[in-house]
């Protein structure tokens, strides 16, 4: 039963994302704005784009990540349903869980799933993207996971917007660095399974916590008001 | 059963109440009544468990509300002043996913006879936007219907609510009395019940 509400909340937020499709689009075209803008900007170059790819896709991506997760309890939070659903049996942190990966299916995964188009925009050779696709799916779902504390935090305030990333940036740091450094490395030919096996730990490490603290920040909002 | 023992709220550095003991017994009806800002809401919040700057007893059926929680939570249904509706899905999406999260199948007849009793027959898939701010309040209160909660915490109800439902919800709480179930509402609304309602004054501290 605890697992058929989360799987409610998990269907029906795919369904709200579905209806209210500018939502999870608004990240996703600012995320190849910025891809497109770059070469006009820095240098039309193929050699140096493709040195700077890695980095410049990935801080898109964080970046998108960031602009989407303000909203994901503030709505809920408004329209009261947030209320109802910390009073289901089911335990909240398993409602976190199930409205972060429906959020992360409208935004990390769609990310990387345009990237590879952008890793072409910027001059990434082929066998680099498969590394730069895993690197992101890996890491916008620890981002993610990351940015919901932030956004249950802040979910009471008018205009926290700039706060979640204020509050959050901190620990998406790392996973920055070890992104970047995995797409850096298969570009030398290098080895890469190291870098996405820390990834994979700060996710899991992400996934055990991130809910708890979430849910603990929610029950503190809606008992404010 | 319901019993508060010693209850204590407070807002910042002001207390709300103290000391507030009450039991309510099946088939009882009983309206928080006290001006503006006293409390109401926060006490209805305490008693569903929304509220964490609390302390005292709340006993559900002989036993405290902290050793069962889940079966409380299935018992109680608390409609505030946000209608906890999501305008983007349809009447019956909303109400099946309601109840869906209290581990409840919601049948088509059931959400038919619901949706009768609200005054919103035909409505299941029309999406939430488009209805009026009372017919969206009907929603909410189709949830005593189709998720059968044995006690009701309703904060002011009769909001947006026509004349005509002001009697019909009235016949419902004097109807859920009848049958066992037990009522906690606030209202400023004077209530003209078939069955006796226990005022409980909250007097500001």
């Amino acid at each position: 039963m605890m697992l058929q509400a989360a799987f409610q909340v998990f269907k029906r937020d795919l369904r709200l994302g579905w209806r209210q499709s500018g939502e999870w689009l608004n990240p996703l075209i600012f995320f190849l704005m910025v891809i497109t803008l770059v070469p006009l900007a820095i240098s039309p170059d193929p050699a140096r784009l493709r040195e700077l790819a890695g980095g410049i896709i990935w801080i898109a991506a964080l970046l998108a990540v960031l602009l989407a997760m303000d909203g994901l309890f503030r709505s809920d939070f408004d329209d009261g349903t947030l209320e109802q659903l910390l009073l289901t049996p089911a335990p909240l942190p398993l409602l976190v869980l199930a409205k972060v990966l429906a959020h992360w299916l409208q935004t990390g995964v769609a990310l990387a799933l345009l990237a590879p188009l952008a890793g072409v925009l910027l001059n990434l050779p082929s066998s680099v993207l498969v590394v730069l696709v895993m690197s992101l799916l890996l890491g916008t779902l620890t981002l993610s996971l990351i940015s919901a504390i932030g956004a249950a935090l802040t979910v009471g305030l008018r205009r926290g917007g700039v706060l979640v990333p204020l509050i959050t940036l901190p620990m998406h740091i790392p996973v920055l660095i070890f992104a970047t450094a995995s797409v850096q490395a298969s570009l030398s030919g290098l080895p890469v399974t190291g870098y996405l096996a820390l990834l994979g730990a700060f996710l899991i490490l992400a996934l055990c916590l991130a809910p708890l603290a979430a849910a603990a920040a929610l029950r503190l909002a809606v008992s404010g008001t | 059963m319901l019993e508060l023992q010693n209850l204590e709220a407070w807002r910042d550095d002001r207390c709300l109440y103290k000391a507030l003991s009450l039991t309510l017994r099946p088939g009882q009806v009983a309206q928080i009544l006290g001006p503006n800002g006293v409390g109401k809401t926060t006490l209805l919040k305490q008693i569903a468990g929304l509220s964490q700057f609390m302390s005292g007893n709340i006993r559900w059926q002989h036993q405290s509300v902290s050793a069962d929680l889940q079966q409380f939570q299935q018992d109680v249904l608390f409609l505030g002043h946000l209608a906890g509706i999501k305008s983007a899905l349809t009447v019956a999406e909303n109400l099946n996913i309601l109840a869906a999260c209290r581990g409840q199948t919601l049948t088509v007849s059931r959400l038919d006879r619901a949706l009768s009793r609200v005054g919103l027959r035909g409505y299941d898939d029309t999406p939430v936007a488009q209805l009026s701010a009372g017919q969206k309040r009907r929603v909410a209160l189709a949830r005593l219907f189709t998720e059968a909660p044995l006690l009701w915490l309703l904060d002011e109800p009769f909001t947006a609510i026509d004349q005509a439902g002001v009697g019909e919800l009235e016949g419902w709480l004097a109807d859920h009395a009848e049958q066992g179930g037990m009522v906690l509402l606030t209202t400023h609304h004077r209530l003209n019940l078939r069955c006796p309602v226990t005022p409980i004054e909250l007097i500001p501290a």
